[in-house]
């Protein structure tokens, strides 16, 4: 049995005045890869913010453990120091910084160090390959003006970069044709390759899935965990759907 | 009403940097024929610039204060001191400049910029200029960069008298009146017909002493064909006695011709910036404004494009920083005399902290000014609450031939933008200042590096402690 990463104690979250996620329990360990999957409305995305802290997101009961440490009183940005990433499934656009000063700024700011800029270009410019990103992306502020497609390779490039224990990759493959999905999910096993990093996949569909590894699945359906299996349960609900998990 | 100074909010230590006052020129404070002509007789005046300087006095003194904008009563010219001056020569090269005075600007980045190979600095240091350099280059092309004092009894001695205060007549209004009664130092640039100047001008000036008004006077003409980047930043140090600046820009747009007039402004807190600017555009020209405020207590600042000939154009790209104990009223003004003309503005302000930013823009298309365009724009981002953000158009439009827009919107900072950029371990603060910092970028943008790396650092600086 792997070391656990992540744990996730019977879990309520509220937003504005509903109650979306009803006694969530989770874990996952170093460097396993997890699937959440559930129909629209289901409370997955709730799920990802709660996780990365979210203010709007507010946790009325249980516990996020990170490492073992409690994250209930950690800001946003020190979970991100911590070691986990939520790719966005709608990035903002940020004018004012590019997206390659904005990563070594984000690397700089985790790390307390002066990051080399000749190393850091490298790197970038590699990884930029792998997803298939022009060079010239680097240069433009942060998903301004980015169709949707560059924007999701920019979230993975984020990733590979900043290296963190733990993906929550929230939607990624969503609105995405077919090459993108490849793309990115060709990103995504490097990120699984290059640290042993543990991954919380939420999608509804499966085609991200196609080529990764999966070690659980979990379905979550009106705010509660309903199923819980190994990677075949994804090529099931590929089959039938969530309907049987609604009824219940 | 009485009224506040706030002089403390924010740590403004590298910008505000005091200097130990040990002028010796420094003159009775209040205002009088006798110290006008004292004035005169410091520089040493021609005698056309006398009588100027007498008659702006009798303007100044038939003028009321403006009973419109921001409050000034806690402005009392009995106690400015009008004209302060170190006890520095002018000097040419920087090795020979007081050491002090070498330090302050070595914090405000002036050596470096030089290095990087811009074309010119002259500093200004309180009243008179005290480093002053054209690389060779420039003077070769035929370029004249010198200070206002030299260039009024110069080479081009009867330039400056025919331009002088043309644009901006003592008349305009009681600040004018008291600038053409009492100016000292600033900046004269003639770039003659034809000339290309591919690096861009600077000059550097601050206020130093306390009590002390500056009244620097900026007198640019680009002739026929010609071209020319003039970039003006200001900074002055911080005290508790209400100062005043009330310098004047003309800037002289000829056929064909382009300017563009770059200035960051970043007066300490009890600063009152009343300053005033205008640019004449010729046939073809073009006046390109960028233009930041930041700081003082209150200022009063609208740069007025005057589209003279066929087919000149304008524009004006701006942001405005009002924090807390700051009532910053400003704008710009576009007037279409001729047919074809088009001006643009472009502008964000920001308010914290229960500062005050009101923009005021002004279109007037006169009823020759067939064909002509102009589009406002104003983005107004309110940090706060108790912060407040006006907007004032304005237009007067006497031709039904002409093509008007106007847009103003005004927000607040996203929620969803800071969570994004926290979500990358970027500390709240700093996720904020990057999304003000982005919502100024019209101006950074358009800014040499440098100095926009200096604006942002600004920025940081007052968004700083805007938490909570």
């Amino acid at each position: 049995m792997s070391e656990k990463l992540l744990q996730v104690k019977n879990l309520s979250v509220r937003v504005e005045e509903k109650e979306i996620l009803h006694g969530i329990n989770l874990e996952i360990g170093k460097g396993e890869t997890h699937v959440l999957m559930g129909p629209n409305g289901a409370g997955k995305s709730t799920l990802g913010y709660a996780l990365m802290g979210n203010p709007g997101y507010q946790v009325t009961g249980g516990q996020i453990l990170f490492d073992g440490n409690d994250l209930n009183e950690v800001s946003v940005s020190d979970r991100a120091k911590a070691g986990l990433f939520l790719s966005f499934q709608n990035p903002l656009e940020v004018p004012g910084i590019t997206l390659s000063n904005f990563i070594r700024s984000a690397l700089e700011q985790r790390t307390g160090e002066r990051i080399r800029l000749w190393d850091f270009r490298k790197e970038l410019e590699a990884k930029m390959e792998i997803l298939q990103m022009d060079k010239s992306y680097a240069k433009r502020d942060l998903n301004v003006g980015f169709s949707g497609g560059e924007k999701k390779k920019a979230e993975i490039l984020q990733l590979l970069m900043m290296k963190p224990q733990l993906a929550i990759l929230d939607e990624t493959d969503s609105g995405l044709d077919v090459d993108a999905v490849r793309t990115v999910s060709r990103g995504v096993e490097e990120y699984q390759k290059d640290k042993d990093g543990s991954l919380l996949i939420i999608t509804h569909s499966t085609r991200i899935l196609e080529s990764l590894h999966v070690d659980v699945t979990h379905v979550l359906a009106n705010g509660r965990i309903v199923a819980e299996g190994d990677g075949s349960l994804v090529d099931e609900i590929n089959e039938n759907g969530f309907e049987r998990f609604e009824q219940g | 009403m009485k009224e506040k100074t706030w002089v403390e909010d924010v740590n403004r230590s590298i910008y505000d940097i005091k200097n130990e006052e040990k002028d010796v020129y420094r003159l009775q404070a209040g205002l009088t024929p006798e110290i006008v002509s004292q004035i005169s007789d410091e520089k040493h005046d021609p005698d056309w610039m006398r009588e100027f300087r007498q008659k702006s006095l009798e303007i100044y003194n038939e003028i009321p204060v403006p009973d419109w904008g921001p409050s000034i009563e806690g402005l009392n010219m009995d106690k400015i001191a009008t004209y302060v001056r170190t006890n520095t020569n002018m000097k040419a090269n920087w090795d020979d400049v007081p050491e002090d005075i070498k330090k302050t600007f070595d914090l405000l980045g002036i050596p470096q910029a030089e290095r990087e190979s811009l074309a010119g600095v002259g500093a200004q240091y309180d009243s008179e200029l005290v480093y002053h350099n054209v690389k060779a280059e420039v003077a070769a092309q035929g370029v004249v960069y010198t200070d206002m004092e030299s260039a009024l009894t110069g080479e081009y001695a009867d330039m400056v008298k025919s331009h002088f205060m043309k644009l901006v007549p003592p008349r305009d209004h009681k600040f004018a009146a008291l600038h053409g009664a009492v100016w000292s130092g600033g900046s004269f640039v003639y770039v003659p017909p034809g000339v290309k100047v591919d690096i861009p001008l600077q000059s550097y000036f601050r206020l130093n002493a306390p009590g002390a008004g500056q009244f620097e006077h900026t007198l640019i003409i680009v002739d026929e064909g010609a071209d020319l980047h003039f970039i003006e930043g200001c900074s002055a140090p911080k005290y508790n006695v209400a100062n005043l600046h009330a310098g004047c820009v003309e800037l002289f747009v000829g056929k064909n011709a382009r300017l563009r007039y770059s200035t960051i402004e970043n007066w300490s807190k009890n600063m009152y910036n009343l300053n005033t600017k205008r640019a004449r555009v010729e046939a073809g020209g073009k006046i390109e404004w960028v233009s930041g405020s930041f700081g003082s207590h209150v200022s009063y600042l609208y740069p007025m494009s005057v589209l003279a000939g066929d087919g000149a154009r304008a524009e004006f790209t701006g942001v405005t920083f009002a924090g807390k104990g700051q009532n910053l009223d400003t704008g710009a003004k576009m007037v279409h005399l001729a047919p074809n003309t088009s001006s643009y503005m472009n502008t964000r302000s920001i308010s914290k902290g229960g500062g005050i930013s009101t923009f005021r823009s002004s279109v007037t298309v006169m009823p020759k000014a067939k064909h002509s365009k102009s589009s406002v724009s104003c983005q107004s981002l309110m940090l706060d609450r108790i912060s407040r953000s006006d907007t004032v158009p304005a237009m007067d439009i006497r031709t039904s031939d002409a093509d008007i827009g106007h847009e103003a919107k005004i927000g607040r900072i996203s929620d969803d933008a800071v969570f994004y950029l926290m979500s990358r371990g970027i500390p709240e603060d700093e996720a904020r200042a990057l999304i003000v910092s982005g919502f100024a970028d019209n101006v950074s943008k358009e800014l040499p590096v440098e100095y926009a790396v200096e604006m942002n650092n600004l920025i940081r600086l007052e968004m700083k402690g805007s938490i909570g």
